[in-house]
């Protein structure tokens, strides 16, 4: 079958998101992606696998987002010397990922000017690669010094703070490498990798249903949107199963309940960052308040295992559901009267307004995700882009903004917030009636899935590859926090350093799911 | 203004009772001096230091300072480095990136100190387990006093593990 946008010929995926894969040469891989820029398409994804123990060599794999669906590209490499044009110039997205598949799988990317590891620090040496077939995962080298040149900014006054990776308050490890001068931020450079602990090696020694687990478990905040798009791609790769309707609405109601969590934290943080804790405890009051009641109705506070392939483990009881609603109409009425408290404080807005701006021309070239995009004026949503169960009769509301700031960000996140609530509500009120998991049929060696999921923090994507006797060949996991961390280091620029807390909370941008 | 002042009184005051101590926890025993304790008890200084987790353990880390747990009012609060602590919380399965960091941070901080480690994964190294990038379990790297389980644990089992580590 023919993708129409870039003229090749790409084979649908079954599965729930429209998703088409193609084989194309590395000869074609450069053209193809300017084509695809060309026509806006998006970079979602790039990493690499090892595909020696199935005769060939290496493999390069792209995911790009069109209007008609995803498109997975294949790029397979050689066994001897794998290595590919790079695409960095044409996303600049890309230049951390390629270097990721590089320390990972070994895969080389030509005239990509920055060469320097990236998820690789002490813990394996240079030309060691644990994602490769023959690495024994529980493989462990001496601890060796982590080396990493950081650009250097030169110049009268100019001079260095180093952060991290142990940060100051309780906050994931990573370290950002401060040029300044006085107050005013010259440049930002971060390095990140502290958390790789191994996820898709491991996920490699499972079968599809023990990698549920464990997908729910890469970036904690966003467990249900990582359960639904591994669900999702287990679903894909055993032959299109199809889960239940009423399991399709209830995994909607658990991913907008994640949503409404998340907001309503950092909401409460960002007042706290700029001196109105009255914020933080607000929140907060209304935050455990919603944990409490996720805790009464599924029996965990952020939902984790709740869906698993083939649907959810947990059913909600009319009574429940009433109670839900009950509740979150509480929820909405409070966040409205704080909504208002926020708008009109002075000192809030002043530190908010024009503080760690992004315009809507950077955001488009660094392919800024999630609701960070949509608040640089990026209209995406992967739950109003494709039009798929649960979510295409509710005509969700796309939240935007053009300002980028700070203050954006925060108007995109209460909008966010108001509309989640209304899906859980209607979401509620149809909830279809039936089972909520279906058996999953056996799948054979060599089947692709792919789950692709609208996170509160933007779109996560699971790319999967059935090995032998239903377990995991390949199983990659992105966060759009790939995305985000490059364009962080734009926002602070000419920004004061007392004000980087309060840039990186409005993105809260995710480390493990980084580092995996 | 009046509409802040007015949610505030509306609100009222949200916080619940501390949870006991729970000598279960514990996996060394108590190493630091009744005296010391006397005064830890009522004015501790904690580092939080995520060592590698998930970050859901430090979602519940975040909420024991909400207003329902409100764990300063006992006397205990986060500190910016762990020169200024008394005790080190920490969480996940040790990456072997943070191995360095977290070894560090331990000797960074002064005696007597106190270690918490909080999680499945800070108990035994959860899901992860061990492997070329992970240490597993806080134990396996530095000294553990008091071990909570969870995944992540509740708000309610992070106070306990705390003030279980501070209690006779």
């Amino acid at each position: 079958m023919a993708f129409k946008e870039l003229g090749i010929n790409a084979a649908p995926l079954k599965g729930a998101m429209p998703t088409f894969r193609a084989s194309i040469d590395a000869g074609e891989l450069h053209t193809l992606c300017e084509k695809a820029r060309s026509q806006k398409a998006r970079l979602v994804a790039l990493w690499g696998s090892d595909e020696t123990t199935r005769g060939g060599g290496y493999a390069l794999h792209i995911a790009l987002a069109f209007p008609s669906g995803l498109l997975w590209l294949t790029v397979p490499l050689a066994r001897e010397h794998p290595r590919y044009p790079g695409i960095a110039d044409i996303y600049p997205s890309a230049d951390r990922m390629q270097r990721a598949a590089y320390d990972l799988v070994g895969i080389h990317a030509q005239e990509n000017p920055d060469h320097r590891k990236w998820l690789r620090h002490g813990a394996w040496p240079g030309g060691v690669f644990p994602l490769r077939k023959d690495f024994d995962i529980a493989n462990c080298f001496p601890l060796a010094e982590d080396r990493y040149p950081f650009i250097k900014v030169e110049g009268e006054g100019a001079h260095e703070i180093p952060v991290g990776p142990v940060h100051a308050g309780t906050i994931e490890p990573g370290h950002f490498r401060f040029s300044i001068v006085g107050e005013k931020i010259l440049r930002l450079e971060e390095r990140l990798g502290y958390k790789h602990k191994g996820i898709e090696k491991r996920l490699e020694t499972m079968t599809l249903e023990e990698g549920a687990k464990l997908a729910g478990r890469i970036s904690g905040d966003s467990t249900v949107a990582y359960a639904w798009s591994y669900a999702m791609a287990v679903e894909g790769a055993a032959g299109g199963t199809e889960p239940p309707r009423r399991a399709l609405a209830l995994r909607g109601i658990l991913l907008e309940l994640e949503r409404v969590a998340n907001h309503l934290g950092d909401i409460g943080y960002l007042g706290n960052d700029v001196a109105l804790s009255f914020g933080f405890f607000q929140f907060w009051r209304l935050k455990e308040d919603l944990l409490r009641l996720n805790a009464q109705l599924f029996g965990h506070r952020y939902l984790m295992d709740m869906i698993v392939p083939g649907g959810v483990a947990k059913d909600l009881s009319k009574r429940e559901a009433d109670l839900l609603l009950d509740r979150l109409e509480k929820i909405r009425v409070e966040v409205a009267a704080l909504k208002l408290i926020y708008d009109e404080h002075a000192g809030a807005q002043d530190r908010f307004i024009m503080t760690g701006q992004v315009l809507p021309e950077l955001a488009e070239k660094m392919g800024l995700a999630g609701f960070a995009g949509r608040a640089s004026g990026i209209k995406h949503d992967l739950r109003v882009d494709y039009s798929v169960p649960p979510y295409q009769q509710l005509k969700v509301q796309l939240a935007s903004h053009t300002r980028g700031d700070v203050a954006a960000r925060v108007s995109v996140r209460f909008d966010e917030l108001a509309e989640s609530i209304r899906l859980i509500q209607e979401l509620v009120r149809q909830l279809p009636s039936g089972d909520i998991r279906v058996p999953l049929a056996d799948t054979v060696s060599g089947r692709y899935g792919v789950g692709w999921v609208e996170g509160w923090r933007g779109e996560i994507l699971i790319a999967l590859e059935s090995g032998e006797n239903n377990r995991i060949h390949r199983c990659h996991a992105h966060d759009p926090s790939w995305q985000n961390w490059p364009a962080l280091q734009h926002a602070v620029i000419g920004n004061i350093v007392p004000d980087f807390p309060l840039i990186n909370k409005s993105f809260n941008l995710s480390y493990s799911g980084h580092d995996l | 203004m009046y509409q802040l002042l007015k949610q505030i009184v509306k609100t009222g005051i949200k916080t619940e009772a501390a949870p006991p101590a729970d000598d279960a926890l514990r996996l060394l025993q108590q190493r630091l001096h009744e005296q010391i304790l006397k005064h830890l008890g009522r004015a501790l200084a904690i580092r939080h230091v995520d060592a590698g987790s998930c970050n859901g353990c430090e979602l519940e880390i975040h909420a024991t300072n909400s207003p329902y747990y409100n764990l300063e009012r006992l006397g205990i609060k986060f500190v910016a480095s762990p020169r200024h602590a008394d005790m080190l919380l920490v969480t996940g399965p040790v990456s072997r990136h943070m191995e360095t960091a977290l070894k560090r941070t331990y000797e960074a901080t002064p005696d007597p100190k106190l270690v918490v480690a909080i999680g499945d994964c800070g108990c035994n190294g959860g899901i992860f387990g061990e492997n070329y990038a992970s240490c597993g379990r806080v134990a396996n790297v530095i000294p553990v006093d008091v071990a909570v389980p969870g995944c992540p644990p509740t708000p309610l089992a992070i106070m306990q593990g705390i003030l279980t580590a501070i209690s006779k």
